[in-house]
């Protein structure tokens, strides 16, 4: 299986690829990108010497455009697909249709890849990217067990990549509307679920209340781990109780799954975390390439490795074992 | 480059005690030199801020009696050395000097750090955000930096500040490569 990896920055590239990456994925500046956070990301310049990088070392770079274009602005989303494909990107992630159609037929030789964001979660969509626009690959949403991933993968006969670490979203990606309900911004079309702009931390006594727009998310105390300001992670108080009534703040870890994703025919592996540091993504891909290497050689996979730079400092399998069920 | 798997270490509060009392003209004659060689050797380090030029930032180790003030003037970048800081700022950020050393050489994750409580942002986020990842992409060693100024004490300088620093995670020697066995061509 490929290890695919994130990158918000050139030196962040860098690091994934000395750390073991199989392909990086990355994005340009503007809100074509989903991670399209305040000093990340790629000028097409930038793009152009971390795929001469990449290349040297065997490995490839995917671009995320992975928002849905704003009508009447469609051409930034248009040029970065030329930029990209200029710079020498492997693949193109999409997510939205229209633009998907437009790099099919301008660009027919480009490799495309179904991104997360566009939340095809069953074979007949599936196939329906592959045959209308020739993609080779899905990015499956978070919201999937082991057992339908291995079913997806045997009807759709796509090539299947997988999330194994990272932030969780707690709805199917591209179609959540927490962010845009509480600041005008979204993911999905912006590029920032609850974008820093937003977000207010405040200290009172050794307690850290976070706040987005007008909610206030969470209030952690003295050792308690925090989380992201993020509505869909907040705490809050009902006639019933209170505590994280939509998700609790943890990270995917499914380092443990890898056995189980190789035995359903999942292609490729995906670290989520472009907006993190290359601290953070340095670690991640070496260990995880570690892991790869444990379930090659038939040894035992180190669990819960990662823990101390996970959101909350805790770990889940999330929806590949739906226990909840 | 690795990550700590512990919280990163604070002074001991002797030596925050002992160093109350000294004027901080040195220490600012220091860290402009600091900055300056930084900036002679990442001219376009702050180029990634964008909008975010211009901004200031509050740095507050808390195991220390002094902060700093980091304009970030995209012509003329400064720090300045305080007792504490001033009102006014758009942005701060607080922890133990070896977190913000460690964070700013790109030894630790700031969201990790966040996480763990073990430093505090207050202010305006977007701007913090900025200067991370402009900091983080630029990938700087201010200790070394520091220290190639210390001429013939360079090496007594990194000794002394880098013991500051929490120890390496187990793995930190070079990890595993690439089986190129399990990677396909796509043409």
């Amino acid at each position: 299986m490929e290890l695919i990896c994130p990158a918000g920055t050139p030196s962040s590239l860098r690091a994934a690829v000395d750390a073991g990456a199989d392909a990086i994925y990355c994005g340009f500046r503007n809100e074509t990108n989903a991670r399209n956070f305040p000093g990340l990301n790629f000028s097409p310049e930038e793009l152009a010497d971390g795929v001469a990088y990449a290349h040297r070392k065997g490995v490839k770079v995917l671009v995320a455009i992975n928002t849905f274009p704003r009508a009447g602005a469609i051409e930034l989303w248009r040029r970065a697909v030329g930029d990209a494909l200029g710079a020498g990107a492997d693949a193109l992630i999409l997510c939205d249709i229209g633009l998907m159609s437009y790099a099919a037929e301008r660009y027919p030789a480009a490799r495309l890849h179904v991104s997360v964001q566009a939340a095809a979660a069953n074979a007949d969509a599936i196939r329906f990217y592959m045959e209308r626009f020739n993609a080779k690959r899905v990015v499956l949403p978070r919201v999937l067990s082991v057992s339908e991933i291995a079913a997806i993968v045997r009807e759709a006969g796509c090539e299947v990549e997988v999330f194994v670490f990272g932030g969780l979203c707690v709805m199917a990606e591209g179609r959540c509307s927490l962010s845009s309900y509480a600041t005008g911004l979204s993911p999905n079309m912006n590029g920032v679920c609850s974008p820093a702009s937003h977000v207010a931390y405040e200290e009172k006594g050794g307690a850290v209340v976070s706040r987005l727009g007008d909610f206030t998310i969470n209030k952690f105390g003295k050792e308690e781990p925090a989380a992201y300001p993020t509505l869909c992670k907040g705490r809050f108080r009902t006639e019933i109780s209170t505590g994280y009534i939509f998700e609790d703040p943890v990270s995917l870890d499914a380092a443990t799954l890898l056995p189980s994703l190789r035995k359903a025919g999942v292609t490729a592996l995906k670290i989520e975390g472009r907006q993190r540091s290359r601290a953070y993504i340095e670690n991640v891909v070496r260990s995880f390439r570690e892991a790869l290497a444990a379930l090659e050689n038939e040894q035992p996979i180190s669990e819960r490795m990662l823990e101390a730079i996970s959101e909350g400092q805790s770990n889940t399998l999330g929806a590949y074992r739906k226990t909840w069920r | 480059m690795t990550i700590s798997h512990t919280p990163a270490g604070a002074f001991p509060p002797l030596i925050t005690l002992a160093l109350r009392p000294l004027p901080l003209l040195p220490l600012q004659l220091f860290l402009s030199a600091v900055l300056r060689r930084i900036l002679g050797q990442h001219p376009r380090m702050f180029e990634r801020l964008g909008p975010y030029a211009g901004r200031s930032y509050g740095l507050a180790p808390s195991d220390l009696p002094f902060a700093f003030v980091l304009h970030t003037a995209s012509t003329a970048p400064t720090i300045t050395v305080v007792r504490s800081l001033p009102p006014g700022l758009d942005a701060r950020i607080s922890g133990p000097f070896s977190a913000l050393i460690g964070m700013a050489n790109g030894n630790y994750d700031g969201d990790a750090l966040f996480f763990s409580r073990t430093i505090v942002v207050e202010g305006d986020i977007e701007a913090v955000l900025a200067l991370r990842n402009a900091v983080d992409d630029a990938d700087l060693n201010i200790l070394h930096e520091g220290a190639a100024l210390l001429g013939p004490l360079r090496q007594f300088g990194e000794i002394l500040l880098t013991r500051r620093k929490s120890r390496p995670a187990p793995d930190g020697g070079e990890g595993p490569s690439r089986s190129d066995r399990s990677v396909r061509s796509w043409n």
